[in-house]
């Protein structure tokens, strides 16, 4: 699955990163997945935190969403959609992703996937793949991903600058 | 306390299978204590593998019950009830414990005692220690951390407990970035003891804030900043700026705690306890810096301060079978309907709240 470049933003502060949390939580819905890529420190966990905290507020929910690096997969609900938060980086490989059901969730659930490069072939198809990376004190993200998520991302100027 | 009783325990909803045997008299003890980990598989992964598979939970268990058995000289039938962590945890683990205990409750006719794996943790200070209620509780460990009072066998209210990473985590993550060997703990804290905690002032977030939350993640990001601007300045990291940064690093975690648990000890004093104590388990406890700074903070409020034997602060299931002996001399025995709980917290009372203010409870 190669898909070029959608689109690319920088954020200065880890508010802006939080910004961009509460767009996607606006627009993601059952069936999306998010590959987030980045290495530690990268943001991954931060930026899926303010997605599940945003989708949560809505519903009048509200939760801690601890790091799932131990416990791999924590799930969530919000409103009538479920939340899978994965960190895939203690998984060995796709064969041990099945156990954990993440294959379920795909397509029905909102499903925000760390280290998804352990999914290997098994990544869905028409996921979201949003790259982080550290740079000086901010972060550069990038989008890629197939044709409707050009659409999806349109409204996303009013998060950030592009970079 | 009342009649004796023998429990087998059996634990296995983190990374590790585990099965023990305790027997409360006057003085508890533990029979036996088996656990099987992945300690070997650590150091070419850089972090520890978890156990993913149910079945292959299933297979260890049947051999670490069996042991823990063998070991305590005792037959599954000289057993009066059966503890089993029914969560949290990873699902496939928790799963084949219930069904494990499940199997053995149903082929000899023993009570189930189904446990909060966060509640055996919690209560082994009175295994260990008999520590009486109410007691201050922080556990602190690879997944966990939150600041606990300690009312009951099930009575639980939790003060408050970190909003993102884990300490554990952040010691693992350090290790990381940093090259330096899973797990993170104790090499982390082996590079400290050469470096000076002086040289890289890193952030203490929410310690400004009131209350004992606390927040680990934004340390993980200025530790990889700091190591980005060296490596960009000099070309790599000396050893020298390897172990400055381990001790800045575990000075930042040492006093986040050190601070947050005077508060949490503040607000547990107000209850006026006979017998004051602040008790910490899990493996972060066998951090010798973190250790001296607790001791030192329940020292300065009156309170005694009581850590557990490690082996009994991380995974095991001696805690299990004790947490067990304990909800069945309150006369709290599960049936066959025990449902493993994948998210179970301990404290459901006290309502999470978005902002600054108190958190719910987590995992």
């Amino acid at each position: 699955m190669q898909h070029d470049v959608l689109k690319r933003l920088f954020l200065t502060t880890p508010e802006d990163t939080d910004r961009l949390g509460h767009w996607f939580a606006r627009t993601l819905r059952g069936g999306d997945t998010l590959l987030l890529e980045g290495g530690i420190g990268a943001g991954k966990t931060h930026l899926a935190r303010a997605m599940i905290q945003a989708m949560q507020a809505r519903h009048g929910r509200a939760e801690d969403v601890p790091s799932p690096t131990f416990t791999l997969v924590q799930t969530y609900e919000a409103g009538p959609d479920e939340i899978w938060h994965a960190d895939l980086y203690r998984v060995g490989g796709p064969d041990e992703v099945i156990e954990l059901g993440l294959h379920d969730a795909f397509g029905t659930a909102i499903c925000l996937v760390e280290w998804p490069d352990r999914l290997g072939a098994d990544a869905p198809e028409a996921a979201l793949k949003v790259r982080l990376t550290p740079d000086a004190e901010g972060r550069r993200v990038e989008f890629f991903g197939a044709a409707p998520w050009a659409d999806r991302l349109a409204s996303l100027a009013e998060v950030a600058a592009d970079a | 306390m009342s009649r004796t009783l023998t429990l087998l325990g059996i634990e296995s909803s983190c990374d590790d299978t585990a099965a023990a045997v305790v027997r409360a008299t006057g003085d508890p003890k533990i029979l036996s204590s088996v656990v099987i980990g992945q300690t070997a598989l650590h150091g070419s992964y850089g972090g520890v593998v978890p156990e993913i598979a149910a079945r292959a939970h299933a297979e260890k268990l049947d051999d670490c019950v069996s042991e823990a058995l063998d070991r305590a000289g005792l037959a599954l039938g000289q057993m009066d009830g059966i503890a089993v962590t029914a969560g949290p945890g990873l699902i496939g683990g928790v799963l084949s414990g219930v069904m494990c205990a499940k199997g053995l409750a149903a082929a000899t006719g023993l009570p189930l005692v189904g446990v909060n794996h966060l509640a055996g943790h919690a209560l082994t200070p009175r295994l260990t220690d008999d520590l009486p209620y109410p007691y201050l509780m922080l556990l602190v460990s690879g997944g966990h951390c939150q600041f606990l009072i300690v009312e009951g066998a099930d009575r639980f209210r939790r003060l408050g407990g970190t909003i993102d990473d884990a300490p554990g985590e952040a010691f693992d993550k350090t290790a990381r970035l940093l090259g330096l060997p899973q797990p993170g703990g104790p090499s982390v804290q082996a590079a400290a003891a050469e470096g000076d905690p002086g040289r890289f002032r890193f952030p203490r977030p929410l310690l400004d804030r009131p209350g004992s939350d606390m927040s680990f993640s934004g340390l993980k990001t200025a530790l990889l900043r700091e190591r980005d601007a060296l490596v960009a300045a000099q070309g790599g990291l000396y050893e020298r700026d390897r172990a400055d940064m381990c001790a800045g690093f575990q000075r930042a975690v040492t006093e986040v705690l050190a601070e947050k648990t005077r508060r949490a000890l503040a607000e547990y004093l107000c209850l006026a306890p006979r017998h004051p104590a602040l008790a910490v388990a899990g493996g972060v406890a066998a951090n010798s810096s973190i250790r001296a700074a607790l001791d030192a903070v329940a020292q300065w409020a009156g309170a005694a301060f009581v850590a557990p034997p490690l082996a009994l602060c991380t995974d095991n299931a001696a805690m299990i079978a004790w947490a067990g002996i304990e909800r069945m001399q309150i006369g709290l025995v599960d049936d066959m309907t025990l449902a493993a709980r994948p998210r179970w917290p301990l404290d459901n009372g006290s309502a999470p709240m978005l902002g600054g203010g108190k958190r719910g409870a987590k995992a």
